[in-house]
């Protein structure tokens, strides 16, 4: 094998793999660190510059960091960095005065954002204090796009929801509320220098079975449904409510339905428990509500009486695998289930729709009816439109749409300064030896054995009186320090320098996680078998260092590294030291404007 | 020093031995010695040799004496027996505790100073005496915990740290060894753990007094140019004669030697020594020869290792003195007092 380049951004990188795993890239360890030192505001501000709304995803992102977290390789959860953001966002001080100022002066370019969600909210963030003018069109009254309509206030507070939409109006943002885009055509016509369009995936799919129209007054599309009770247009639902659908939709769907008047909510889904497409910890939240979940029941025929909604047949069906390996769903011969229900919320799915984009316009689309979008730019066919969020590849979640917003807002401000949007600015990386002395590091190198602490959730029977109380409950301060120090610290990096190294075995031997091994050179598949502790995965890289006298390498599994130090310290050359790579995206900025 | 505390998480994939344990269940405390001494690299040696050999921690003793070497027994098993005896007297702790019980392994740790100098004599009448166990010299050369003074084992012509050339003959640990009658003799270098492990491990199951001369460069105090125990010195000068497969309980699932080049030594409890040698004339069971090969490659400056002479047949102590199977101090009183008539037999016979 090749000696390491880790002079490439991406190397180390990979390394954190919660920042790695992150759409936005948010410099996970970094603001742990800082909600560890009680600099809960610095915390804020470093989520805020790269993930916009850190309050909103500190209560409701997807995630994606915590399955990629080391710590979960190692023991068996990861570290809860969702709820460490919301720890930041909860105890910050007022931090307006850290906010970009509006632009000083207009630049006199005009862009359009169609929707007001968190991708239109992301690019109006990054492009208004350059001094762009921003113009955000939604059907609704307010911004915030589904982040307000579809998700319940019991998870996410308007109160925060608000908060962090206005620091983003703040910027000198023109919002156009209740005003529906209904012709790209005519929105082209208005000679915008840049339109984004970040609309959503706003169609709830339907369910075409009998009965669903003589019916239809008490079967309701999930998304409408949460809309309408997020705005106050809807306030009661029968006592029997079955839910169809596994996703979020309808984890949120059957916890509001428990608020207003659901005494028996059921939720039944197609699939198995485990194939739900809903978080683990939704179908928890949920199931702890005293709602159970039915699984392996296809529903066949809501039945009525006189077209008074009376419930719902389904068939049993069980898994089986095909030939190809792909499940099917294979009806057992028991006879079909009967789930008696006064109303029924329909989540099964939710697509994209752009009737209002004619098809004439410059903007090709693709055979599922999609707008053909690079997923890179963010740019469309049209060379002045651009796509984020729901809008540009289906439904997908808050932090997708706001990296989203981030690339398209790069995008559209190299397009408005007559550059090529296909070149991209490198991120910027920051590396600096954590050592001060000896036996003295700059940060917290042990290793808490702590497992997993639990947010405290309001007790149940208040919660489900009032669909605006929060569940959660936040960690407190000290719950808060417990969880941080369970954080690895993946972006302080080992980095060796073969030239200093006498081949002491100091770090072999003290590494706790066997991942030091130093080895004739070989391919990597075969070095990967001979190594102090099997290196079987994959998706984990073998650094190597070279210029050892012997002409031996130094091999270091990344996989399970614990980020403790303790080669560094044990090295009696300094051939190891610990170093912070903090990797920062690089965004519509005038700071980072580049001759490529 | 170090001040981080080791974490308890291991790798999820480390393989176990027999009773279940990974070698992180080997372990003793975090060093206190310098970072980057050799005598860690020995620690992690003796941890690896026991993990493989899956010894139950609770059936070895580990005796030392005073210096850096004989702190070293805190560093690995933890959950063993240990005695940090006086200094030079690491041998005779060891052959009494050996009497008392000979049913646990003894690991003697020691080093050039504690043996070759303050302990000599001690070091001598147990090897010469056969007490069964591991004697681990681990040899640096220089007095470390007094600031590197030269040890009796520095090589003649070898320069101090400060430029002090030595001008005392050295003792070699290796040659006294054989020549007082240890039944193993072996020298390693800490640098080099897939020659060292097997030693140990063979040492672990011989039944004699198993002797291994351990190369362990200081890097505080004798780790430059000049010094003859350095990490590169003794890379260069290393003149390996064989390295060691040490098999147990099943026989090897293959053997893929060259004709020639592997010598199967069995050892009195049925282990096998797969001996590959990289010098096809040296012969194990030669000590004379064995002892003439260690002069004449001493005399070219190289440093040999290797598995030097193993004896055929080894007897230990209680061999010699034809003690009850028993451990002494499993002996109840029945078995100690067994009554006037068979005290009336012993005294008949002699009368």
């Amino acid at each position: 094998m090749k000696p390491t380049d880790i002079s490439a951004p991406d190397y180390f990188h990979k390394v954190v793999d919660c920042q790695w795993a992150c759409p936005a890239h948010t410099p996970v360890p970094e603001y742990i660190r800082l909600i560890a030192a009680g600099r809960y505001s610095d915390a804020y501000m470093v989520n805020w510059e790269s993930n916009v709304f850190p309050g909103i995803l500190g209560r409701t992102c997807d995630r994606p960091c915590e399955p990629a977290c080391r710590r979960g390789r190692v023991e068996a959860e990861p570290v809860a960095i969702c709820r460490l953001k919301r720890v930041a966002a909860d105890f910050k001080d007022d931090i307006r005065a850290r906010l970009p100022k509006p632009a000083a002066q207009n630049n006199g370019k005009r862009i359009a954002l169609v929707g007001a969600g968190p991708a239109s909210l992301a690019v109006a963030r990054d492009l208004a204090p350059l001094g762009y003018a921003c113009i955000v069109f939604d059907q609704d009254p307010q911004v915030g796009g589904m982040m307000r309509t579809q998700i319940p206030k019991f998870r996410l507070p308007e109160s925060v929801l608000d908060e962090e939409c206005q620091y983003i109006l703040d910027l000198g943002i023109a919002f156009v509320g209740g005003k529906r885009i209904d012709s790209m055509t005519a929105l082209l016509n208005e000679n915008f220098d840049a339109i984004f369009v970040g609309c959503g995936a706003p169609r709830g799919r339907d369910l075409d079975i009998p009965g669903r129209k003589e019916a239809a007054k008490n079967i309701h599309i999930g998304i409408d449904w949460l809309s309408s009770v997020s705005f106050g247009h809807i306030d009661r639902i029968g006592k029997r409510v079955v839910v169809l659908g596994g996703g979020n939709t309808a984890m949120d769907c059957c916890r509001s339905s428990r608020r207003l008047g659901g005494d028996e909510v059921k939720v039944v889904v197609r699939s198995g428990f485990e194939e739900m497409k809903a978080s683990a910890w939704e179908k928890d939240d949920a199931m702890h509500e005293d709602i159970p979940i039915f699984n392996y029941l296809v529903p066949k025929e809501f039945t009525h009486d006189n077209g008074k909604l009376t419930g719902v047949l389904f068939e049993k069906v069980r898994a089986e695998r095909d030939a190809k390996g792909r499940r099917q769903l294979i009806p057992t011969d028991e006879p079909a289930q009967h789930f008696p229900c006064d109303d029924v919320l329909v989540a099964v799915g939710q697509e994209n729709a752009f009737p209002w984009i004619e098809r004439d316009c410059g903007i090709a689309f693709d055979k599922w009816n999609m707008p053909e979008v690079d997923p890179k730019t963010m740019a469309s066919t049209h060379p002045k439109v651009f796509f984020g969020g729901d809008a540009a590849f289906g439904p997908k979640n808050i932090i997708w749409a706001v990296a989203h917003g981030h690339d398209a807002a790069i995008s559209i401000d190299r397009l408005c300064r007559g550059e090529d949007v296909a070149v991209r600015p490198p991120p910027q990386i920051n590396v600096a030896s954590q050592k001060m002395g000896i036996h003295e590091w700059s940060y917290d190198n042990e290793i808490a054995l702590d497992k997993r602490y639990r947010v405290p959730h309001r007790d149940k029977a208040l919660s489900l009186r009032d669909i605006k109380s929060e569940v959660e409950l936040g960690y407190d301060v000290e719950l808060a320090l417990k969880e941080a120090e369970r954080c690895l610290n993946c972006d302080v990096q080992t980095v060796f320098t073969g030239q200093l190294c006498i081949e002491c075995d100091a770090c072999v031997d003290i590494c706790p996680m066997d991942c030091i091994t130093f080895t004739q050179n070989g391919d990597e598949a075969e070095l990967r078998t001979r190594l102090q502790a099997p290196a079987q995965n994959l998706t984990q890289d073998l650094y190597i260092g070279n210029s050892l006298k012997t002409g031996r390498i130094m091999v270091k599994d990344e996989d399970v590294c614990l980020h403790c130090g303790l080669c560094a310290e044990r090295c009696p050359t300094g051939a190891w030291d610990m170093q912070k790579y903090l990797i920062d995206m690089t965004l519509a900025e005038p700071a980072c404007h580049f001759k490529a | 020093m170090t001040y981080v505390v080791k974490p308890k998480f291991r790798h999820p994939e480390l393989p176990k031995n027999k009773f279940g344990y990974t070698h992180r269940d080997y372990e003793g405390a975090v060093s206190t010695l310098c970072a980057g001494c050799g005598h860690d690299s020995i620690t992690a040696s003796i941890i690896e040799a026991c993990f493989e050999l899956s010894i139950e921690p609770h059936r070895v003793a580990k005796i030392s004496g005073i210096g850096c070497s004989s702190k070293t027994p805190t560093y690995f098993l933890g959950n063993s027996h240990g005695f940090n005896s006086v200094h030079g007297r690491m041998p005779s702790v060891l052959t009494g505790a050996n009497l008392a019980n000979r049913d646990l392994i003894y690991l003697g740790v020691s080093g050039d100073g504690d043996s070759a100098s303050i302990g000599f004599g001690q070091f001598a009448h147990a090897m010469r005496r056969g007490v069964n166990m591991v004697y681990i010299v681990e040899n640096n050369g220089v007095y470390g915990l007094t600031k590197g003074q030269f040890s009796a084992t520095a090589d003649r012509g070898s320069k101090s740290k400060r430029g002090v050339v030595n001008s005392d003959s050295a003792i070699d640990m290796v040659g006294i060894a054989l020549q007082i009658g240890a039944s193993f003799v072996a020298r390693s270098f800490s640098g080099d753990k897939k020659q060292l492990v097997p030693l140990i491990k063979a040492a672990i199951e011989h039944n004699g007094a198993a002797f291994i001369d351990v190369i362990s460069p200081c890097v505080a105090f004798n780790n430059h140019a000049g010094s003859t125990k350095s990490f590169d010195y003794v890379r260069e000068h290393n003149e390996a004669v064989n390295f060691l497969d040490v098999m147990t309980g099943r026989p090897p699932i293959h053997v893929d030697y060259a004709p020639g080049t592997v010598e199967m030594v069995e050892q009195h409890d049925g282990t096998v020594l797969a001996l590959r040698k990289l010098d096809a004339e040296y012969d194990v069971h030669d000590r004379l020869a064995a002892m003439s090969f260690l002069q004449h490659h001493a005399d070219q400056g190289q440093i040999v290792t290797g598995l030097l002479y193993v004896e055929r047949d080894a007897e230990d102590l209680h061999g010699h003195l034809n003690t009850v199977a028993a451990p002494l101090n499993a002996l109840s009183e029945k078995e100690l007092c067994p009554g006037t008539a068979v005290l009336d037999k012993i005294n008949a016979s002699l009368r």
